[in-house]
């Protein structure tokens, strides 16, 4: 049904639609991998407003139950929406009272059915999720997107972190890796998004779920290097107007 | 003002190619396991394939979002169906079901290209193809996905299945044992990884016979 709108309205292409267009406030890429004792992930802590970098504090992981652990990237607002259907899901997991509680492939499972329902009715929530966690030993990592495509792997990415992150995990991911190289690799990846993602902030968390629980730790930023002959003088060598 | 157009596709197309080959007494259902997007590899070692019931298999490619919802509500009516007659369903019965559930969604169709193998009610190969809004054929081989340009010609050479226009009908099943036809595929998913960008990282097969299922893989190209 059209609304009707007066001549001054600043809705513009949104005017004749109830559903999601586009996107507004942005997360960028979230890469996740497996190591020795669980899951490591990184995701910078920007909300991008278009090419405005509008928030800088934005915690793009969350942890959901006790095994389980949340990043996404895309619409900020859409996060917070699974989040609070996530909220509900777990609430009645632990109303049970019986001892079982949901694990990540669980989870997962749950993300996907709302993604790909949203998709169908042509009003998707505009993120690419990756869910990870410990449960019983064993360790899960899985991906979900806008339109509901999903897989499990040893590592994902969303975003830019596919094209940019992805090709150094697979050439140097191996299992059982230790935290410490777990976490140098993903800083790795996070670096490469960090110089060539436009939308990617130097600002970022890592986050950690074990059989023992989630921690993530406090934001902090790599250390880059612009010296680079390249980028001293990007034009050397370019013939002409571009 | 004019109207805004969609600037989000709900479908996408995860590559990949399937193949199955009927024969007396088994049947052979394979399909790589790469799953891409665009130019993008996502997964190397995702499993298109999926087991409806004993002596049924489904392989589909298209949208994987789609395929897996498609394979969720086979597999919910195929356990109604268990409850409520007290046994696997056959193959040519899941064929049929296949079938009106695609064209269920005629208006807003499944974006998957199926094919389905098994063993029907005499212990014999069959094979059904389909297309995304459910028509579907009986057929001695078929192949569908990304790669089936490819490695349908190659199959039409090696297994020279009689046309189903012929009187008397004559029987589509080859007369190949199940090691040559698994050979066979073999050799076809290696020439489609050539040339075929979505094909390729490792080949499931999968063989329906009188003593079960079981699988089996192979490495393919990585690029």
């Amino acid at each position: 049904m059209a609304s009707k709108q007066p001549e001054n309205s600043l809705l513009g292409p949104e005017a004749d639609s109830q559903r999601t267009l586009y996107p507004y406030v942005t997360g960028t890429s979230v890469v996740a991998l497996k190591y020795k004792d669980g899951i490591l992930m990184a995701a910078d802590m920007g909300g991008s407003y278009g090419s405005t970098l509008r928030y800088k504090s934005v915690e793009r992981m969350k942890p959901i139950g006790k095994h389980s652990l949340l990043g996404a990237s895309g619409e900020i607002s859409d996060f917070q929406e699974i989040l609070h259907y996530l909220d509900e899901l777990i609430l009645y997991d632990n109303m049970w009272d019986d001892g079982n509680s949901l694990g990540p492939k669980e989870v997962h499972n749950y993300l996907t059915r709302v993604m790909y329902n949203r998709r169908n009715k042509f009003n998707p929530l505009w993120n690419s999720l990756v869910l990870g966690g410990v449960k019983n030993g064993q360790k899960y990592l899985g991906t979900v997107s806008m339109i509901g495509v999903n897989f499990e792997d040893n590592h994902v990415a969303t975003g830019f972190g596919n094209h940019l992150a992805r090709p150094i995990l697979r050439q140097e991911w191996h299992e059982n890796l230790s935290f410490e190289d777990g976490v140098r690799l993903l800083e790795k990846c996070m670096r490469v998004l960090l110089y060539r993602d436009r939308s990617a902030i130097n600002k970022l968390q890592i986050a950690k779920i074990t059989e023992e629980g989630m921690t993530i730790s406090q934001p902090y930023s790599l250390k880059t290097y612009w010296e680079f002959s390249a980028f001293a003088n990007p034009a050397q060598g370019a013939v002409g107007s571009w | 003002m004019t109207k805004q157009q969609a600037n989000w596709s709900p479908y996408d197309n995860n590559g990949g190619s399937c193949v199955a080959i009927a024969g007396a007494d088994y049947c052979v259902i394979a399909a790589d396991t790469r799953m891409s997007t665009g130019y993008n590899i996502l997964t190397r070692e995702y499993s298109k394939i999926c087991k409806l019931a004993d002596k049924c298999v489904m392989a589909s490619s298209g949208f994987q979002a789609d395929v897996k919802a498609l394979q969720k509500q086979l597999a919910a009516r195929h356990l109604i169906y268990q409850h409520q007659h007290n046994k696997q369903m056959s193959c040519p019965a899941m064929a049929q079901l296949l079938s009106n559930t695609l064209y269920y969604k005629r208006f807003f169709p499944y974006y998957s290209f199926n094919v389905l193998g098994g063993l029907d009610n005499e212990g014999k190969g069959c094979v059904f193809t389909y297309d995304a809004v459910g028509s579907y054929e009986k057929v001695g081989y078929s192949s569908q996905g990304s790669g089936s340009t490819l490695i349908t010609p190659f199959l039409d050479n090696q297994l020279k299945s009689p046309s189903p226009l012929l009187l008397p009908v004559q029987d589509a099943v080859t007369p190949l044992v199940e090691a040559e036809a698994i050979d066979l595929i073999k050799t076809v998913f290696a020439s489609a990884s050539e040339r075929d960008i979505y094909t390729g990282d490792k080949l499931e097969i999968v063989v329906v016979n009188a003593d079960g299922i079981r699988r089996e893989y192979m490495e393919l190209r990585k690029d």
